[in-house]
């Protein structure tokens, strides 16, 4: 088959690689009718998670048609129209029974689970497509792809709902969700959201949905203010303007209620802070983040607020405002997405019409057009706002 | 008045089980790991009794073959290809709580090893304690195999126990590579 492969920093291509198989017996084999490319992706893309290999399939927002299924699964069948999470995970371990499928025990294999419990003293769960601390699963950028656990995670859409109107529920959508979630949001509280990507955007629209009274959208493309501006949010280009001391103006001086930091460990911007941590990230020495957003929502967010972190982070921060976390009473929020958890809501709000969840989406592109979507989503953010690929 | 009595180090001794004695022992390598289980200790102790099953989560094991009384022959894969067998002979049976055994005197290598099964306090499953040692023979061989087994044991112990938690609580063992290259497991129940 045909799949996107990682081959090193701002270097992918599609390549023919062999055909997934079945494994194990609760696995499934997907046909993929539409994929994307998201923005953590561009963290790989940008060679700043650990763990690649080259030839690694990428991609973790996928769905499709089930193809075949593993002897030990009863609950999918060949034909099924299905949306796949991109947190891989097991259905029935501690944290799955409690609910959470990104905290799963068991889906990241033995071998390639002692990286990340050194890295963070636990392992990290399987996810698709993303390095060899996930599990080293192939991704979804593909023509197939083989799901483990999958009478557990991917959820079936019913026939006659458009691809796109769904496909998103593989991760931004409940990303988003679970970010807004995380804010406690309670009747007339002021949401204030850094970053206007697809999850940002995805947060904002839940936020709205939630009951928030304002929500403040942060960003310097201005395609991307207006997509917020589209969605309900007030806005401010942090070229234009203080951000901290525009929201105390624009909140009277209390604050915002919650912030959310949808952008992570790859920050934009020429404030100090942000330069002194971009060298240190290139020399891989000292830090290997750029949190001047999350310092920033620490600031700016009112006393006893919530910070709400859907954006990715994967190593150490420097200059952690402790002492404002600390004496303000602050609640910091942050994980990996519980997808499964959150599928059949989202689904119902899909199919209720209740929320848009194609708007962000700027270029449809046949999977052989893959590297040319990830050049541009990385190098005009403006106008690439989403990118679906089509692999048949 | 009572005069107030001072607390003894014995009154304060850690509740951990890994103690550095312990760990290193008088074994040349071995290590202790403790998981959760989310599955009855009995299924999980008669799953580990039964010796045949456990190629289905230990990666160096190849095969064993149940002999009488206790004793199991065990076909290993050693360092560099060196594949070695040993004879193993359970040494003490607490049925639901514990197993250990060791290799007999002829083995090339010295193994010992045991596993408790206990209810969690609070209802969380079964907590399971594995320790396993190896003892390398003497001679040039000897030193090969203690060189690149110095660390295997608490790889080995940290990986076998994820697979066994993985087939036990999922039923099959979890991987990313394609079928031929992946671990044996099928589904057991």
């Amino acid at each position: 088959m045909r799949a996107l492969t990682w081959h090193g920093k701002h270097n992918v291509q599609v390549d023919t690689v062999p055909d997934p198989q079945i494994v194990n017996p609760r696995d499934a084999i997907i046909k993929i009718t539409a994929t994307a490319i998201c923005g953590s992706d561009l963290h790989l893309y940008d060679s700043m998670i650990p763990g690649m290999s080259n030839g690694d399939i990428l991609g973790h927002e996928f769905m499709g048609i089930v193809e075949e299924v593993g002897s030990g699964n009863t609950t999918l069948s060949v034909g099924d129209r299905v949306v796949v999470p991109f947190v891989i995970a097991c259905g029935s371990c501690f944290f799955c029974e409690r609910q959470m499928p990104a905290a799963c025990d068991n889906s990241n294999p033995a071998d390639k689970a002692d990286a990340s419990e050194i890295a963070y003293g636990y392992s990290m769960p399987g996810a698709f497509g993303y390095s060899h601390l996930t599990g080293g699963y192939a991704g979804g950028q593909a023509e197939y792809a083989r799901v483990p656990y999958s009478d557990y995670g991917p959820i079936k859409v019913p026939d006659g709902i458009d691809d796109e109107r769904v496909l998103f529920l593989s991760d931004i959508f409940p990303t988003g969700w679970m970010a807004a979630e995380n804010c406690q949001i309670q009747f007339g509280d002021t949401v204030a959201v850094w970053g206007c990507g697809p999850v940002g955007l995805f947060a904002i629209k839940s936020a709205i949905l939630m009951g928030a009274g304002r929500v403040i959208a942060i960003d310097h493309h201005p395609n991307r203010l207006a997509l917020a501006k589209a969605n309900g949010a007030e806005v401010l280009n942090y070229h234009e303007v203080k951000v901290r001391e525009a929201l105390m103006e624009m909140t009277a001086g209390i604050g915002p209620d919650s912030c959310i930091d949808a952008v992570g460990m790859e920050a934009h911007g020429f404030s100090p802070d942000n330069i002194i941590d971009a060298v240190k990230q290139e020399t891989k020495i000292l830090g290997t983040d750029r949190p001047h957003v999350l310092r920033e929502t620490i600031m700016a967010v009112r006393k006893g607020g919530t910070v709400s972190v859907p954006g990715v982070y994967g190593g150490f921060a420097d200059k952690w405002p402790i002492g404002a976390f600390m004496e303000k009473g602050l609640t910091l929020k942050t994980g990996q997405t519980h997808v499964q958890r959150y599928l059949p809501q989202l689904l119902e709000l899909i199919l209720e019409g209740k929320i848009d969840t194609t708007d962000l989406i700027s270029h449809r592109l046949p999977l052989e057009q893959a590297p040319e979507g990830y050049k541009n989503f990385k190098d005009n953010q403006n106008d690439w706002t989403k990118v679906v690929l089509h692999p048949h | 008045m009572s005069e107030h009595t001072r607390s003894t180090d014995a009154d304060v001794v850690s509740t951990a089980y890994l103690d550095d004695d312990r760990v290193e022992g008088e074994h040349a390598a071995s290590s202790v790991r403790a998981v959760l289980i989310n599955r009855p200790r009995q299924e999980l102790y008669a799953f580990w009794r039964d010796f045949g099953n456990l190629p289905l989560f230990m990666e160096n094991l190849k095969a064993v073959e149940t002999l009488e009384s206790g004793r199991s022959q065990w076909m290993v894969v050693g360092p560099a290809g060196a594949d070695f067998d040993l004879v193993s002979e359970i040494t003490e049976d607490i049925p639901g709580e514990r197993i250990a055994w060791r290799s007999d005197d002829g083995s090339d290598v010295d193994h010992e090893g045991w596993i408790e099964f206990r209810d969690n306090a609070f209802g969380r499953g079964t907590e399971v304690r594995l320790f396993i040692s190896y003892d390398p023979p003497a001679g040039a061989v000897g030193k090969l195999v203690a060189k690149v087994m110095q660390r295997e044991p608490r790889i080995q112990a940290r990986r076998e126990l994820r697979r066994f938690k993985q087939l036990m609580e999922t039923g099959e063992v979890s991987t990313s590579k394609a079928p031929e290259a992946a671990p044996r497991a099928s589904r057991h129940f």
